[in-house]
């Protein structure tokens, strides 16, 4: 049987998402040895716009490589939140970014309210890893990969100087979540 | 040893079997979704002694490979819409000039600008009657990121077997996702060089067919001399208008294809034996197919996958045959039918014969398809 967990990273083009989710998806296909596609769709624009990163997990291959139903989104604005929650599947779930998605979108899953890029501004000193931070976050939420697998992922793509900012970027946003969902 | 692996993007992945086959050269212009097969060989080439040279334009960048080629290189150019419509004049140079070289079209939405960040899988037609005149067209069509890899070492062999240009067609969605790649080890997948001149330099034509098909390529710029153009010519090189030489030359560029479509064609059946529906499709495509297919089984309906991977030539007498034994047949592209023409003409529409169309820049779902083999059925 098919276990396809499907993952959607979505907000600004420039955020980082699409790094969000090639590390995921290097956690998930290099370090843990799992199937996995990563793919994303993005406007012309070099920043702003809405931009979409998705994964898909399985321990089968993986056909279709894009989402069919989504099992897990995270969304940083308001316009992918708007744009992007609709795919997501009964009883799926949705992690926003609480200072920047206001009006929430409603359906049939389950909503996780996080201040991600103030937590990477003010927690971790630099908001350029929020993307980083969202996916400590995604991870701890979804439990798709192990947390010492994200970790490893993330070391294994940031240059050397920025590994311990990473690091703790990756590991506040997974222990921010897990409190939140306990 | 356990194999290097890693996550690549298809178009990286294109680049990486470019430079396991031998490429030594490639002559571009950036262009989304087409730009990290660039920039992979940019960084890859001078490492090995291999040239990376960004041209000034696209048409220049075609020139610069055939250039390249002549002097004995494996050579390579990538490129999108837009930028393969520049090189077509250059493409039919290549094929009259029997240079063998490589050409990467990652297929993006169009005509003209059209939509650079969205997928497409409308240059199918292009690939085989994109430049003018009769001439032979190889066209390849890989749909995940590790067969990108493969195909590509494939139509670089196929390029200096058949001593012609190959077209390796991605799209925007394959071009640019990313999934494990293994890299094989040298000697894990066949590698072709080019077949050397056996006589003297003196004696030497670059077109003389007495031996065979396909006369070997000396390399330009070594002790072989001989004359290159764009013009009909005769076997040493230099134009003609006889009507005997030109003919036999012109049927000789086809027959080198028609000879030999058995070494050419490659296709992929899955759950096909006892299909009484039959998706054909290609790429990226294919992938929703074959999810549509699995779905379409659970439900108890005989729905099979055929995946020509070879697109030019068209595999005729595979597809001919397996019309015989369906109900219907249904055509997924993202474009507004290109390949169902094909399957039209060479089954005879012997059954009934739908396409899926899609153009707005998002893929055919599997959903699509599960829709239309069941509206078909």
């Amino acid at each position: 049987m098919s276990s396809r967990y499907e993952l959607r990273f979505s907000g600004a083009g420039g955020q980082g998402l699409i790094t969000a989710g090639i590390i995921l998806a290097e956690a998930a296909a290099i370090v843990e040895g799992q199937h996995a596609v990563q793919s994303q769709s993005y406007g012309p624009e070099a920043r702003g716009g809405a931009s979409k990163s998705e994964v898909i997990i399985s321990n089968e291959p993986i056909d279709y490589p894009k989402a069919t139903s989504v099992d897990a989104c995270l969304a940083l604005t308001q316009e992918a939140a708007d744009k992007y929650a609709i795919g997501i599947k009964p009883g799926g779930m949705l992690l926003i970014d609480s200072d920047f998605v206001k009006r929430e979108p409603q359906g049939d899953f389950k909503t996780v309210k996080f201040p991600i890029i103030s937590t990477a501004k003010n927690e971790i000193g630099r908001e350029i890893v929020a993307n980083v931070v969202a996916l400590g976050a995604m991870v701890a939420l979804t439990g798709i990969v192990s947390r010492e697998a994200g970790e490893q992922a993330v070391i294994a793509r940031v240059p050397e100087a920025f590994i311990e900012l990473n690091k703790k970027a990756y590991n506040t946003g997974y222990e921010k979540i897990k409190s939140l969902i306990a | 040893m356990a194999k290097k692996v890693a996550l690549l993007q298809g178009n990286e992945a294109c680049a990486y079997g470019a430079l396991y086959a031998g490429c030594s050269f490639f002559g571009g212009y950036p262009i989304t979704p087409s730009t990290e097969v660039a920039e992979v060989m940019s960084k890859e080439l001078p490492k090995t002694g291999g040239k990376f040279i960004q041209m000034e334009d696209e048409i220049a960048a075609m020139a610069s490979i055939l250039g390249a080629s002549l002097t004995g290189a494996k050579a390579l150019t990538a490129s999108s819409g837009p930028g393969i419509s520049l090189k077509q004049e250059l493409i039919g140079y290549a094929c009259i000039a029997e240079i063998p070289c490589v050409i990467v079209n990652v297929m993006r939405g169009g005509p003209s600008t059209g939509m650079p960040t969205g997928p497409s899988q409308s240059d199918v037609m292009q690939a085989k009657w994109g430049t003018h005149g009769d001439h032979p067209a190889i066209a390849l069509a890989p749909a995940s990121c590790q067969e990108i890899f493969s195909e590509t070492v494939r139509a670089f062999n196929l390029a200096e077997i058949y001593r012609m240009p190959v077209q390796v067609l991605l799209d925007e969605i394959n071009g640019h996702m990313r999934e494990r790649i293994e890299f094989p080890e040298p000697g894990d997948l066949e590698v072709v060089d080019r077949q050397q001149a056996t006589v003297s330099p003196a004696d030497y034509k670059p077109f003389d067919d007495s031996q065979g098909d396909i006369p070997p390529l000396a390399s330009f710029g070594s002790e072989y001399r001989y004359h290159v153009t764009g013009l009909n010519k005769a076997a040493d090189g230099f134009p003609t208008s006889k009507p005997e030489l030109v003919d036999a030359e012109q049927r000789r560029q086809l027959r080198k294809i028609e000879a030999n479509r058995a070494a050419i064609e490659k296709n992929e059946e899955y759950l096909i034996d006892d299909a009484e529906v039959i998706v054909v499709a290609y790429g990226t495509i294919s992938r929703s197919a074959r999810y549509a297919v699995d779905v379409l089984r659970k439900e108890g309906i005989k729905a099979g996958l055929f995946r020509p991977i070879t697109l030019w030539p068209f595999p005729e007498q595979r597809m001919a045959e397996l019309a015989g034994q369906a109900k219907a047949i249904v055509v997924p592209e993202m474009n507004l039918g290109q390949l169902i023409l094909e399957v039209e003409r060479v089954t005879r529409r012997v059954c009934p014969i739908e396409g899926i169309g899609r153009v707005d820049g998002e893929p055919i779902t599997p959903a699509q398809i599960v829709a239309k083999v069941k509206e078909v059925l």
